[in-house]
């Protein structure tokens, strides 16, 4: 080829480092429309990605290691569920307690398998169409967590905009009172969305530690829980914009990867600032019209629903 | 009510411990004997107990400004890297120096970095209405970033053998000793003046008066003409000063020098110390103490019992969420109501 044979396998990094934010960032959205305010993305990673790897190792079954991620997620998400919900404590607050205790756990669950290596999730391979030029690899090579997170996005995207499902729970999300006058049940729904998110966050861990890279390491999310937050406001909500987003961030991780492996005349440390450095950027682009703001944020985010007041 | 909650959630944090060792193959009683006596037993320990909790107290008691307000700081262990940085920057540019006024003005600089760092979560908040919570936690991983690069290149020792290591500070340049024998550092009494002054400022004056409206009742502070933005950026820098002062007190004290890692996440357990506290700087003491007693029963816990190091970040985390959990006792009255049902 004419020295454009790095773009396949860029492209196809971009879209694993990209992985992990579509999932975390997705869940996220869903539990954020409903009204809700979940910071313990971090933690509901850690809890999925270690979850998943020792799952992974012990069994060798992927489907069952990606399983016990989303179920991990979903634990961990349920615990900020009581919190929040059923006892009403401060959202955020609680969301930072989520993180700080699932760095906690998932350091203890994992410390014996710190280095130890597992097989990278397979990637799929039909006889003529993953072999075509560029876009074989591309369209046809994936793992099959790609694809479930393309699927994930549109099928979220269809749940809330054209279920009646989806209406209501965007309902809850914007005027919690209304919802609850009319007989729906905002606590039981808000539970769902929860859920929904931790398994979500959980399987995005799960790609991390089975996929991205084969391991298990403390802290391997390094603030992709975080990145995944600012997407959601990046996207103002949209499912299809936290798609593109998610590639975006993957891909400036990458390039910045790719650019010191070439030997670029920066520090890594200063390339490594990337990611975050953008994320600040992008949050900043975007929050700074605040009616934008305002107009796509579901109206009750992290406000505390008591039915009684 | 408010100060029972503590309690109780440590109280089932001990609980749910025990249950958690069993769990791991050690004898609960033995094990907690181990975390949280066997640790300070004797006059080192009890020394190292205080060293361990000033960075804590230090980064808890300015997030707690903010926290009162609203205003979501996470980024304290940014703002102590920063400081870290700017104090120990002037001994790496003058290690000659055998001046009275280094310390100091180690001490100044140190504050000053944590505060500019601080300062650009506040103007992205007030200029650009940018989310503080993820700015700051953005800044922490630039901040271990920036100070892995220097200390990999411009503040590197020429005598170190290559290693990402500063010169270690002088006599001039370190935290004078408190008690002979232990490493009981001045920061401590820096920790407990800026404790002091919290309490002051939070009780006795019109910016404390503001902080506490704002974060309480936003609509009636803006009807009496409080600034948002002012109290935005006040608490910031607040907190980010104190941060950057735990930050020096580290790097000047029991660190030495500049590493690529000077915390072991002090930053992000003062979240946890602040709301253990109350949020009142008295609380906030007793709760520093507490959290640096996890570190501690950590590796006590580790050498003597081979238990691995991380229960402590399972203890403090789950501390943080009982306490959380037990709040609704505070907020909240229960009622049985008509049904037999708690409402």
């Amino acid at each position: 080829m004419n020295g454009f044979e790095w773009v396949v396998p860029v492209i196809l990094t971009v879209i694993t480092a990209a992985t992990p934010l579509v999932f975390a960032g997705i869940g996220e959205l869903v539990t954020e429309k409903a009204g809700v305010l979940n910071l313990g993305i971090e933690g509901m990673m850690l809890a999925g990605a270690v979850t998943a790897f020792v799952t992974a190792t012990l069994t060798g079954n992927y489907i069952l290691a990606v399983a016990a991620g989303a179920l991990a997620g979903m634990f961990m998400a349920f615990l900020f569920g009581v919190l929040t919900l059923s006892l009403m404590a401060n959202q955020v607050a609680t969301g930072l307690a989520l993180t700080l205790f699932g760095i906690g756990i998932s350091a203890l669950i994992g410390q014996d398998f710190v280095g130890e290596p597992v097989k990278a999730l397979e990637k799929l391979n039909i006889a003529g169409l993953t072999d075509l030029p560029v876009i074989g690899p591309i369209l046809f090579g994936q793992d099959a967590l790609v694809y479930l997170s393309f699927f994930v996005v549109f099928a979220v995207s269809w749940f809330l905009f054209k279920t009646k499902a989806g209406l209501i729970l965007r309902a809850v999300g914007d005027s919690h009172d209304a919802a609850h006058s009319i007989g729906y049940s905002v606590i039981g729904i808000r539970y769902l969305a929860v859920l929904f998110g931790g398994a979500m966050s959980g399987i995005g861990g799960a790609y991390l530690s089975l996929a991205y890279t084969p391991m298990w390491a403390e802290n391997m999310t390094a603030g992709r829980g975080w990145i995944a937050l600012a997407l959601i406001v990046f996207a103002t909500w949209k499912p299809g914009l936290v798609l593109v987003g998610a590639y975006m961030f993957g891909g400036i991780t990458i390039l910045q990867l790719h650019a010191q492996a070439a030997g670029l005349d920066l520090p890594s440390q200063v390339l490594s600032m990337l990611p975050y450095i953008a994320t600040i950027v992008v949050l900043v682009i975007i929050s700074k019209d605040e009616s934008r703001i305002r107009k796509h944020a579901p109206a009750c985010i992290g406000k505390i629903f008591h039915p009684a007041a | 009510m408010v100060y029972i909650t503590p309690i109780l959630a440590l109280t089932l944090t001990i609980l749910t411990g025990m249950l958690l060792f069993s769990f791991l193959g050690v004898d609960p009683v033995e094990a907690l004997r181990n975390f949280f006596i066997v640790p300070i037993n004797n006059q080192y320990g009890a020394t190292e107990l205080l060293v361990k909790a000033t960075p804590l107290i230090l980064c808890a008691i300015g997030l707690s400004v903010g926290f009162r307000a609203n205003v979501w700081n996470i980024g304290a262990e940014g703002q102590l890297t920063v400081g870290a940085i700017f104090g120990g920057a002037l001994f790496v540019y003058f290690p000659e120096t055998e001046s009275v006024f280094m310390l100091p003005a180690m001490i100044l600089l140190g504050a000053i970095g944590g505060a500019l760092w601080a300062a650009i979560p506040a103007f992205l908040k007030t200029r650009f209405n940018a989310n503080e919570i993820l700015t700051s936690l953005m800044l922490v991983y630039v901040a271990t970033l920036l100070l892995s690069l220097l200390v990999h290149g411009p503040f590197r020792d020429p005598d170190g053998y290559n290693f990402p290591e500063s010169k270690i500070f002088t006599d001039s340049a370190t935290m004078p000793i408190l008690l002979e024998g232990t490493r009981l550092h001045f920061g401590s009494i820096i920790a407990l003046l800026a404790v002091l002054t919290t309490w002051i400022m939070l009780a006795k004056t019109l910016i404390g008066f503001q902080v506490k409206v704002i974060g309480t009742a936003p609509k009636a502070g803006a009807y009496a003409g409080f600034s948002q933005k002012k109290i935005i950026w006040f608490s910031l820098l607040f907190g980010g000063a104190m941060a950057g002062l735990a930050g020096i007190s580290e790097v000047s004290g029991p660190v030495g020098q500049l590493l690529p890692s000077i915390s072991p996440g002090y930053g992000f357990t003062a979240i946890i110390v602040a709301f253990l506290g109350r949020l009142h700087p008295v609380g906030i003491i007793f709760a520093g103490l507490l959290m640096a007693l996890t570190y501690l029963g950590g590796e006590t816990a580790q050498i003597n019992l081979g238990m691995p190091v991380a229960v402590t970040g399972v203890f403090q985390g789950m501390v943080l969420f009982y306490l959380l959990a037990c709040d609704v006792f505070v907020n909240y009255r229960f009622q049985l109501n008509r049904f037999g049902k708690a409402a």
